[in-house]
Protein backbone atom coordinates (compact mmCIF):
# COMPACT_ATOMS: atom_id res chain seq x y z
CA UNK A 1 0.00 0.00 0.00
CA UNK A 2 1.51 3.10 -1.37
CA UNK A 3 1.44 6.62 1.08
CA UNK A 4 -1.74 7.70 1.24
CA UNK A 5 -0.92 11.47 0.34
CA UNK A 6 1.98 11.15 -2.76
CA UNK A 7 1.90 7.44 -3.39
CA UNK A 8 5.62 7.01 -2.41
CA UNK A 9 7.41 4.28 -1.11
CA UNK A 10 5.68 3.89 2.86
CA UNK A 11 7.96 3.92 5.64
CA UNK A 12 4.89 3.12 8.04
CA UNK A 13 1.41 1.97 8.41
CA UNK A 14 -0.29 3.09 11.50
CA UNK A 15 -1.45 0.93 13.75
CA UNK A 16 -4.82 3.15 14.77
CA UNK A 17 -5.90 4.61 11.18
CA UNK A 18 -4.52 1.98 8.65
CA UNK A 19 -2.64 4.80 6.88
CA UNK A 20 0.39 4.07 5.21
CA UNK A 21 3.43 7.16 4.90
CA UNK A 22 6.42 7.92 3.00
CA UNK A 23 9.11 9.51 4.81
CA UNK A 24 8.29 12.82 3.94
CA UNK A 25 4.62 13.00 5.14
CA UNK A 26 5.11 10.84 8.12
CA UNK A 27 7.64 13.46 9.32
CA UNK A 28 5.28 16.47 8.87
CA UNK A 29 2.67 14.00 10.20
CA UNK A 30 4.32 13.19 13.62
CA UNK A 31 5.74 16.92 14.46
CA UNK A 32 2.26 18.16 13.55
CA UNK A 33 0.85 15.67 16.17
CA UNK A 34 3.52 16.76 18.96
CA UNK A 35 3.10 20.07 17.96
CA UNK A 36 -0.88 19.97 18.64
CA UNK A 37 -0.46 18.35 21.51
CA UNK A 38 1.87 21.21 22.68
CA UNK A 39 -0.62 23.85 21.59
CA UNK A 40 -3.85 21.97 23.06
CA UNK A 41 -2.55 21.54 26.20
CA UNK A 42 -0.10 24.55 27.05
CA UNK A 43 3.04 22.63 27.18
CA UNK A 44 4.91 25.92 26.27
CA UNK A 45 4.46 29.70 27.32
CA UNK A 46 6.43 32.05 25.50
CA UNK A 47 9.63 33.09 27.19
CA UNK A 48 9.46 29.83 28.61
CA UNK A 49 12.78 27.95 30.19
CA UNK A 50 12.88 24.30 29.29
CA UNK A 51 15.24 21.55 30.28
CA UNK A 52 15.07 18.58 28.37
CA UNK A 53 15.03 15.55 30.32
CA UNK A 54 17.91 13.78 27.94
CA UNK A 55 18.75 10.15 28.65
CA UNK A 56 20.43 9.81 25.02
CA UNK A 57 17.45 7.52 23.90
CA UNK A 58 15.14 7.58 21.14
CA UNK A 59 12.40 9.56 23.13
CA UNK A 60 14.40 12.34 24.13
CA UNK A 61 15.98 13.28 21.38
CA UNK A 62 13.39 13.83 19.70
CA UNK A 63 11.66 15.86 22.50
CA UNK A 64 14.79 18.02 22.37
CA UNK A 65 14.99 18.06 18.57
CA UNK A 66 11.33 19.29 18.19
CA UNK A 67 11.58 21.87 21.22
CA UNK A 68 14.52 22.73 19.41
CA UNK A 69 12.34 24.50 16.72
CA UNK A 70 10.54 26.26 18.94
CA UNK A 71 14.26 27.80 20.96
CA UNK A 72 14.96 28.49 17.25
CA UNK A 73 12.08 30.94 17.13
CA UNK A 74 12.45 32.09 20.26
CA UNK A 75 9.78 31.39 21.68
CA UNK A 76 11.39 29.55 24.43
CA UNK A 77 15.14 29.20 26.09
CA UNK A 78 16.13 25.73 25.83
CA UNK A 79 18.72 23.48 28.03
CA UNK A 80 18.58 19.58 28.60
CA UNK A 81 19.74 17.93 31.59
CA UNK A 82 21.43 14.50 31.96
CA UNK A 83 21.72 12.03 35.10
CA UNK A 84 24.42 10.15 34.89
CA UNK A 85 23.67 7.00 37.09
CA UNK A 86 26.93 6.15 37.07
CA UNK A 87 26.36 2.23 35.78
CA UNK A 88 29.27 0.90 33.67
CA UNK A 89 29.11 -0.17 29.95
CA UNK A 90 25.54 1.44 29.79
CA UNK A 91 24.86 5.00 30.91
CA UNK A 92 26.92 6.48 27.86
CA UNK A 93 26.69 10.50 27.19
CA UNK A 94 29.02 10.92 24.99
CA UNK A 95 26.45 10.78 22.09
CA UNK A 96 24.14 13.28 24.08
CA UNK A 97 27.15 15.24 24.75
CA UNK A 98 28.03 15.76 20.95
CA UNK A 99 24.42 16.23 19.84
CA UNK A 100 24.00 19.11 22.09
CA UNK A 101 26.94 20.75 20.91
CA UNK A 102 26.82 20.72 17.68
CA UNK A 103 23.02 22.03 18.02
CA UNK A 104 24.04 24.53 20.58
CA UNK A 105 22.07 23.67 23.17
CA UNK A 106 23.59 23.95 26.59
CA UNK A 107 23.76 20.49 28.52
CA UNK A 108 23.92 20.10 32.70
CA UNK A 109 24.69 16.65 33.48
CA UNK A 110 24.21 15.44 37.53
CA UNK A 111 26.08 12.53 38.68
CA UNK A 112 24.64 10.19 41.56
CA UNK A 113 28.85 9.92 42.67
CA UNK A 114 28.70 13.87 42.96
CA UNK A 115 25.46 14.07 45.17
CA UNK A 116 24.99 10.92 46.76
CA UNK A 117 29.08 9.46 46.78
CA UNK A 118 27.69 6.64 45.04
CA UNK A 119 27.45 5.55 41.15
CA UNK A 120 24.40 3.29 41.17
CA UNK A 121 26.86 0.15 40.70
CA UNK A 122 28.45 0.87 44.35
CA UNK A 123 24.92 1.83 45.53
CA UNK A 124 23.91 -1.76 43.94
CA UNK A 125 26.74 -3.66 45.96
CA UNK A 126 25.46 -1.49 49.27
CA UNK A 127 21.65 -2.33 48.89
CA UNK A 128 22.12 -6.12 48.25
CA UNK A 129 18.33 -6.76 49.23
CA UNK A 130 16.48 -3.99 47.41
CA UNK A 131 15.43 -4.00 43.53
CA UNK A 132 17.65 -1.28 41.45
CA UNK A 133 15.23 -0.04 39.67
CA UNK A 134 13.60 1.19 42.96
CA UNK A 135 15.94 3.29 44.81
CA UNK A 136 17.95 4.64 41.13
CA UNK A 137 14.21 5.54 40.47
CA UNK A 138 13.97 7.75 43.47
CA UNK A 139 17.37 9.04 42.94
CA UNK A 140 16.72 9.81 39.59
CA UNK A 141 13.47 11.96 39.77
CA UNK A 142 15.52 13.68 42.87
CA UNK A 143 18.06 14.52 40.92
CA UNK A 144 15.50 15.89 38.31
CA UNK A 145 13.72 18.08 40.27
CA UNK A 146 17.05 19.37 41.95
CA UNK A 147 18.21 20.09 38.48
CA UNK A 148 15.79 22.07 37.22
CA UNK A 149 14.88 24.13 40.31
CA UNK A 150 18.97 24.94 40.34
CA UNK A 151 19.07 25.89 36.49
CA UNK A 152 15.56 27.94 36.87
CA UNK A 153 13.62 25.84 34.54
CA UNK A 154 9.94 26.51 34.48
CA UNK A 155 9.29 23.17 33.01
CA UNK A 156 11.25 19.72 32.36
CA UNK A 157 9.85 17.92 29.12
CA UNK A 158 10.55 14.24 29.18
CA UNK A 159 9.63 11.77 26.27
CA UNK A 160 7.19 10.01 28.07
CA UNK A 161 4.89 8.50 24.89
CA UNK A 162 1.73 7.35 24.23
CA UNK A 163 2.93 3.64 25.16
CA UNK A 164 4.22 4.25 28.41
CA UNK A 165 1.50 6.79 29.82
CA UNK A 166 -1.14 3.89 28.41
CA UNK A 167 0.51 1.48 30.56
CA UNK A 168 0.78 3.20 33.40
CA UNK A 169 -3.01 4.09 33.29
CA UNK A 170 -3.10 0.55 33.58
CA UNK A 171 -1.16 -0.40 35.98
CA UNK A 172 -2.85 2.48 38.02
CA UNK A 173 -6.04 0.81 37.21
CA UNK A 174 -5.17 -2.77 38.22
CA UNK A 175 -3.26 -1.86 41.38
CA UNK A 176 -5.91 0.44 42.61
CA UNK A 177 -4.26 3.73 42.25
CA UNK A 178 -6.46 6.55 41.11
CA UNK A 179 -4.63 9.14 43.54
CA UNK A 180 -1.42 8.56 41.38
CA UNK A 181 -3.20 8.51 37.71
CA UNK A 182 -4.10 11.94 38.85
CA UNK A 183 -0.62 12.91 38.61
CA UNK A 184 -0.51 12.00 34.98
CA UNK A 185 -0.99 13.51 31.98
CA UNK A 186 0.52 15.73 29.46
CA UNK A 187 1.40 18.60 32.17
CA UNK A 188 2.00 16.39 35.60
CA UNK A 189 0.98 17.35 38.99
CA UNK A 190 -2.60 18.31 40.66
CA UNK A 191 -1.74 21.46 41.63
CA UNK A 192 0.99 24.36 41.35
CA UNK A 193 3.57 23.26 43.81
CA UNK A 194 6.90 25.53 43.74
CA UNK A 195 8.89 22.63 44.88
CA UNK A 196 8.05 20.43 41.75
CA UNK A 197 9.37 21.89 38.32
CA UNK A 198 6.01 20.68 36.21
CA UNK A 199 6.97 17.83 33.56
CA UNK A 200 5.67 18.18 30.34
CA UNK A 201 5.18 14.98 27.65
CA UNK A 202 5.39 16.50 24.01
CA UNK A 203 5.07 12.82 22.94
CA UNK A 204 1.99 12.20 24.85
CA UNK A 205 -0.63 11.20 21.78
CA UNK A 206 2.46 9.34 19.18
CA UNK A 207 3.59 6.16 19.87
CA UNK A 208 6.64 4.33 20.37
CA UNK A 209 6.98 3.06 17.13
CA UNK A 210 6.23 5.89 15.75
CA UNK A 211 9.17 7.43 17.85
CA UNK A 212 10.94 4.90 16.82
CA UNK A 213 10.91 5.74 13.26
CA UNK A 214 11.31 9.41 13.60
CA UNK A 215 14.41 8.74 15.32
CA UNK A 216 15.27 7.13 12.63
CA UNK A 217 15.18 8.96 10.10
CA UNK A 218 16.15 11.95 11.47
CA UNK A 219 19.73 9.74 12.54
CA UNK A 220 19.75 10.54 15.36
CA UNK A 221 22.78 8.84 17.39
CA UNK A 222 21.03 6.02 19.60
CA UNK A 223 22.02 2.48 20.36
CA UNK A 224 20.33 0.19 21.13
CA UNK A 225 21.48 -1.52 24.75
CA UNK A 226 19.98 -2.94 27.98
CA UNK A 227 20.33 -1.35 31.28
CA UNK A 228 22.06 -4.08 33.49
CA UNK A 229 20.05 -3.67 35.92
CA UNK A 230 16.53 -3.41 34.07
CA UNK A 231 14.10 -5.38 36.54
CA UNK A 232 10.44 -3.63 35.33
CA UNK A 233 8.65 -6.82 35.72
CA UNK A 234 5.16 -5.61 36.36
CA UNK A 235 5.40 -2.89 33.79
CA UNK A 236 6.95 -5.47 31.27
CA UNK A 237 3.79 -7.32 31.43
CA UNK A 238 1.66 -4.61 30.87
CA UNK A 239 3.11 -3.77 28.09
CA UNK A 240 3.36 -7.02 26.31
CA UNK A 241 -0.41 -7.55 27.36
CA UNK A 242 -1.06 -4.25 25.36
CA UNK A 243 1.15 -5.00 22.28
CA UNK A 244 -0.97 -7.88 21.98
CA UNK A 245 -3.80 -6.36 22.44
CA UNK A 246 -2.96 -3.90 20.14
CA UNK A 247 -1.98 -6.03 17.14
CA UNK A 248 -5.58 -8.03 17.18
CA UNK A 249 -7.35 -4.51 17.92
CA UNK A 250 -5.92 -1.67 16.57
CA UNK A 251 -6.54 1.29 18.32
CA UNK A 252 -6.35 0.22 21.82
CA UNK A 253 -3.94 2.46 23.47
CA UNK A 254 -5.23 5.48 21.41
CA UNK A 255 -8.56 4.87 23.27
CA UNK A 256 -7.11 4.36 26.91
CA UNK A 257 -5.23 7.84 25.81
CA UNK A 258 -8.15 9.53 24.56
CA UNK A 259 -10.53 8.39 27.35
CA UNK A 260 -8.21 8.98 30.10
CA UNK A 261 -7.79 12.53 29.11
CA UNK A 262 -11.77 12.74 29.21
CA UNK A 263 -11.81 11.72 32.84
CA UNK A 264 -8.54 13.53 34.13
CA UNK A 265 -9.72 17.17 34.99
CA UNK A 266 -12.41 15.47 37.38
CA UNK A 267 -9.53 12.80 38.74
CA UNK A 268 -7.33 15.63 39.29
CA UNK A 269 -10.24 18.14 41.12
CA UNK A 270 -10.86 14.63 43.21
CA UNK A 271 -7.12 14.73 44.31
CA UNK A 272 -6.30 17.77 44.70
CA UNK A 273 -5.79 18.35 48.10
CA UNK A 274 -6.12 14.69 49.54
CA UNK A 275 -2.19 14.79 50.47
CA UNK A 276 -0.67 18.53 51.40
CA UNK A 277 2.74 17.73 50.79
CA UNK A 278 5.57 19.25 53.86
CA UNK A 279 8.99 19.52 53.24
CA UNK A 280 11.60 17.16 53.81
CA UNK A 281 13.60 18.05 57.41
CA UNK A 282 16.91 17.35 55.46
CA UNK A 283 16.85 18.36 52.17
CA UNK A 284 14.05 20.59 52.01
CA UNK A 285 12.39 18.47 49.02
CA UNK A 286 8.70 17.98 49.09
CA UNK A 287 7.28 14.62 50.61
CA UNK A 288 4.67 13.27 52.14
CA UNK A 289 6.51 12.20 55.23
CA UNK A 290 9.25 14.15 57.74
CA UNK A 291 12.21 12.54 55.89
CA UNK A 292 12.00 11.86 51.60
CA UNK A 293 12.66 8.58 50.30
CA UNK A 294 16.46 9.65 48.46
CA UNK A 295 17.25 11.02 52.27
CA UNK A 296 16.40 7.85 53.81
CA UNK A 297 18.31 6.19 51.31
CA UNK A 298 21.03 8.17 51.46
CA UNK A 299 20.87 7.72 55.52
CA UNK A 300 21.01 4.25 54.68
CA UNK A 301 24.04 4.30 52.29
CA UNK A 302 26.00 5.98 55.19
CA UNK A 303 25.53 3.50 57.37
CA UNK B 1 17.67 -16.50 2.10
CA UNK B 2 17.77 -12.43 3.11
CA UNK B 3 19.99 -11.83 6.31
CA UNK B 4 17.72 -10.69 8.98
CA UNK B 5 19.11 -8.82 12.35
CA UNK B 6 17.04 -8.93 15.23
CA UNK B 7 18.69 -5.69 16.99
CA UNK B 8 17.11 -6.68 20.70
CA UNK B 9 18.77 -10.15 20.66
CA UNK B 10 22.11 -8.33 18.57
CA UNK B 11 21.90 -11.71 16.15
CA UNK B 12 21.44 -12.47 12.53
CA UNK B 13 19.21 -15.09 11.28
CA UNK B 14 18.25 -16.37 7.87
CA UNK B 15 14.74 -16.72 6.78
CA UNK B 16 12.51 -18.29 3.83
CA UNK B 17 10.43 -15.36 3.14
CA UNK B 18 9.30 -13.31 0.24
CA UNK B 19 7.86 -10.52 2.52
CA UNK B 20 8.47 -8.91 5.80
CA UNK B 21 5.54 -9.88 6.94
CA UNK B 22 6.18 -13.34 6.44
CA UNK B 23 9.99 -12.51 8.45
CA UNK B 24 8.01 -11.40 11.48
CA UNK B 25 4.92 -14.33 11.48
CA UNK B 26 7.81 -17.18 10.77
CA UNK B 27 9.92 -15.31 13.68
CA UNK B 28 6.99 -14.84 16.05
CA UNK B 29 7.75 -10.82 16.33
CA UNK B 30 4.62 -8.88 17.03
CA UNK B 31 4.88 -6.00 14.40
CA UNK B 32 4.37 -3.41 17.12
CA UNK B 33 7.61 -3.87 18.95
CA UNK B 34 9.87 -3.32 15.79
CA UNK B 35 10.41 -0.77 12.98
CA UNK B 36 11.82 -2.60 10.10
CA UNK B 37 15.09 -1.74 7.51
CA UNK B 38 15.39 -2.74 4.64
CA UNK B 39 19.18 -2.14 3.16
CA UNK B 40 19.00 0.56 5.75
CA UNK B 41 15.63 2.37 4.70
CA UNK B 42 12.54 1.49 6.93
CA UNK B 43 10.09 -0.32 5.13
CA UNK B 44 6.38 -0.86 5.87
CA UNK B 45 5.24 -5.15 6.84
CA UNK B 46 4.20 -5.60 3.15
CA UNK B 47 7.63 -4.49 1.82
CA UNK B 48 9.11 -7.59 -0.80
CA UNK B 49 12.17 -9.15 0.21
CA UNK B 50 14.94 -10.55 -1.98
CA UNK B 51 17.95 -13.19 -1.12
CA UNK B 52 20.21 -10.16 -1.41
CA UNK B 53 18.52 -7.22 1.01
CA UNK B 54 19.47 -6.59 4.28
CA UNK B 55 16.96 -6.64 6.84
CA UNK B 56 17.36 -5.29 9.85
CA UNK B 57 14.39 -5.63 12.77
CA UNK B 58 14.70 -2.32 15.60
CA UNK B 59 13.28 -2.54 19.07
CA UNK B 60 11.17 0.14 19.48
CA UNK B 61 11.00 -0.51 23.22
CA UNK B 62 14.06 0.94 24.88
CA UNK B 63 16.44 -0.92 27.16
CA UNK B 64 15.61 0.60 30.52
Amino acid sequence: MPCNNCLKKPVIKLTNSNVSLCKKHFIHYFEKKVKKTIRMFNLLEKGDKIGVALSGGKDSFTVLSILKQFSDKNVIQLEALAIDEGIKSYRELSNAEKFCKKNKIKLHILRYEDFFNYSLDKMVKKFRNKTPCSFCGVFRRYLLNHGSKKFKFDKLATGHNLDDESQSILMNQFRNNPEVSARLGPITGVMIDERFIRRIKPLYFVTEKETTAYSFIKGFPVEYSECPYASFGYRNSVRDMLNEFESKYPGTRHSIINSFIKILPSLKEQFKESKALSSCKLCGEPTSKETCQACEYIKELKN
Amino acid sequence: MPKVFIERENKHVEVKASTVKEILIKLKINPEVVIISKNNELVTEDAKVSETDEIKLLSVISGG
